[in-house]
């Protein structure tokens, strides 16, 4: 990995700052934020990290530590922070496309003048990188969307979009969780739940882990999403 | 097991803590009281810690009652008229229930959030590390919602021991500047879009929740658009949207967005922004990153040290009732007057 670009210190008020490496939508640029982030573990003063695209937000105690100190300290640990962290797991996550599950695939596929199948093709082709968990609890955004289906957001958010929601907004690809309202194009949805209080583990996806689409169909999403609302993970791990 | 029940309540009621800590990476932001030192009053009240779980009332209050044991509780917040068996309550104090009586919590008279504290703590299991109810997680308070009439609270059997304690009511500073340090994002704007964050006169709109206060006023200008490359969220981050008019992001503010963040609240002005309601005033005033931790240091200290400004105050020893298993707290009233 190249070394890290000398990254801005931007203060989030008296107890939080933002390392910023850049600002684009960059695998790179990501490595390094998650380097930081493994780098930070057990330093006195850290409260908690939240590792985003392109910046790493760090919560501190102020009363460990003055905002200048910790600037020095935070650019010193992004230049010896190395390569990042070899990456967590690989999914593979079930996704039903289209229909009820995925209310806009055939307007998708239509302004992008592709068939709906065609669509599906082209977004469960590639393997994605999870940029960051946020928004909401347990909502993975992912990067490696094919930009032959990059598709701007809708004008008009919806209020309420279903838990498990598969969705593209410009380059971004989103695996929801929760019932949420939302701007982006709803291809489908996963049985999935990244995140199910009470359930071991918690969150499943962690920034940095890789993941794929497969297409299944509504009696397998029924299934499954009996299965996951027992508890079973129902996204199969890869090595 | 002893227990509170909620016997009536208003629709935004929970339970919260100091908050949760070290999930915000999954998407969870911190979530608990919107006025932390009132909180840690009413919890310091009682002889718990400052952070312990009380129960959060926004606006209107409500009527609870000591089931089983007898039952220690102090409100602090926003003022409001406080009873106990139909006595009343001086602000600032603590006060002991016997079993079957009530206390009743009236509206918000100026403010928003009231606390109720209960001496030992509340016996329901946290979730995520927290009592904190995250309502859109589903996670926290009683059962992953809010409270409601009916509700029994299991309280940690803690007999109540030593006299009442009083503090000093909690300040709401209605007419304070909000104080911010500038930034992430401030280079967003231009140097007038900034002085004019600063001069303005906002006010809190009606969309003002645990999420985000919406304020209201002239639109600030945007230099290079609107969106940003989602990065993380605080709560106390002002964020400027395409309508160029300030969200104060609150504590169940969403963890990442795509909005610039002009400023961010001082932690101890946080709690002085969630008390004010729709209509009232907000101005903003910038200070040094080095006097905003200042002020910080200077805010844990006074809920750290809180329990050592409490003061006992002359009148029944319940624990001393309790011990001779006499029937006096009848009497408690005359608790309530503080020592001068």
């Amino acid at each position: 990995m190249a070394d890290a670009p000398e990254p801005r210190i931007l203060p989030c008020g008296d107890a939080a700052v933002a390392v910023e490496f850049g600002d684009a939508i960059d695998p790179a640029l990501n490595a390094h934020v998650l380097a930081l982030d493994a780098v930070l573990a057990g330093r006195p003063w850290l409260v908690e990290t939240v590792p985003t695209y392109r910046s790493l937000l760090v919560h501190y105690d102020p009363t460990a530590i003055g905002f200048a100190e910790l600037a020095e300290a935070l650019v010193e640990a992004s230049r010896t922070a190395g390569t990042a962290p070899a990456s967590g797991a690989t999914w593979t996550i079930p996704v039903a496309y289209g229909g009820e599950h995925g209310i806009d695939l055939e307007a998708t596929a239509a302004v992008h003048g592709i068939t709906p199948d065609e669509l599906v093709r082209r977004h469960s082709a590639p393997t994605y990188r999870v940029y960051m968990i946020g928004f909401l609890p347990g909502f993975a955004y992912l990067g490696g969307l094919d930009p032959t289906i990059a598709t701007p957001r809708r004008t008009t958010p919806r209020l309420r979009t279903p838990p498990g929601t598969i969705s593209i907004g410009g380059v971004q690809a989103l695996v929801a969780s929760i019932e949420a309202p939302s701007g982006w194009h709803l291809l489908g949805r996963t049985p999935v739940r990244n995140f199910m209080p009470g359930r071991d583990p918690v969150f499943l996806l962690r920034p940095g882990d890789r993941v794929r689409f497969r297409r299944i169909d509504p009696e397998t999403f029924s299934e499954l999403d009996r299965a996951a609302a027992a508890g079973e993970i129902v996204a199969e791990p890869a090595t | 097991m002893t227990r509170l029940i909620v016997r009536s309540c208003g629709p935004m009621t929970s339970l919260q803590d100091a908050g949760r800590v070290g999930w915000r990476r999954f998407g969870v932001s911190s979530s608990g009281a919107m006025d932390r030192l009132a909180l840690a009053h009413a919890n310091v009240l009682v002889g718990n810690g400052p952070g312990a779980a009380g129960i959060e009332m926004t606006l209107m209050g409500g009527l609870y009652e000591a089931a089983d044991e007898m039952v220690r509780l102090a409100v602090a917040g926003a003022p409001a008229a406080v009873s106990a068996a139909g006595r009343p309550v001086a602000p600032g104090t603590s006060v002991t229930l016997k079993p079957g009586e009530t206390l009743s919590v009236g509206p918000a008279q100026a403010g928003v959030f009231m606390y109720l504290a209960v001496a030992g703590g509340l016996a329901v299991p946290p979730e995520l590390d927290s009592l904190s109810l995250h309502p859109r997680a589903g996670i926290g308070g009683l059962h992953g919602r809010p409270l409601r009439a009916g509700d029994e609270l299991p309280l940690r059997d803690i007999a109540p021991a030593g006299p009442e304690l009083a503090l000093d009511p909690v300040l709401l500073d209605p007419d304070a500047p909000i104080r911010v340090v500038l930034g992430p994002q401030a280079d967003y704007f231009g140097e007038e879009a900034v002085a004019a964050f600063l001069d303005t006169s906002y006010v809190v709109s009606p969309e003002a929740d645990r999420m985000g206060y919406r304020l209201a006023g002239p639109p600030i200008a945007h230099l290079h658009g609107f969106n940003i490359v989602s990065d993380g969220i605080v709560a106390g981050s002002v964020q400027v949207p395409g309508s160029g008019v300030p969200i104060v992001m609150m504590v169940d503010h969403q963890t990442t967005g795509g909005y610039p963040k002009i400023a961010t609240v001082i932690t101890p002005d946080l709690r002085i922004l969630a008390q004010r309601r729709p209509g009232a005033p907000v101005r903003f005033r910038a200070i040094p990153i080095e006097e905003a931790q200042e002020l910080a240091r200077a805010y844990a200290d006074c809920i750290a040290n809180l329990s050592r400004a409490a003061k006992p105050i002359r009148g029944v020893v319940p624990d001393v009732e309790a011990l001779l298993g006499l029937n006096l707290a009848g009497h408690a009233s005359n608790a309530l007057a503080p020592e001068p």
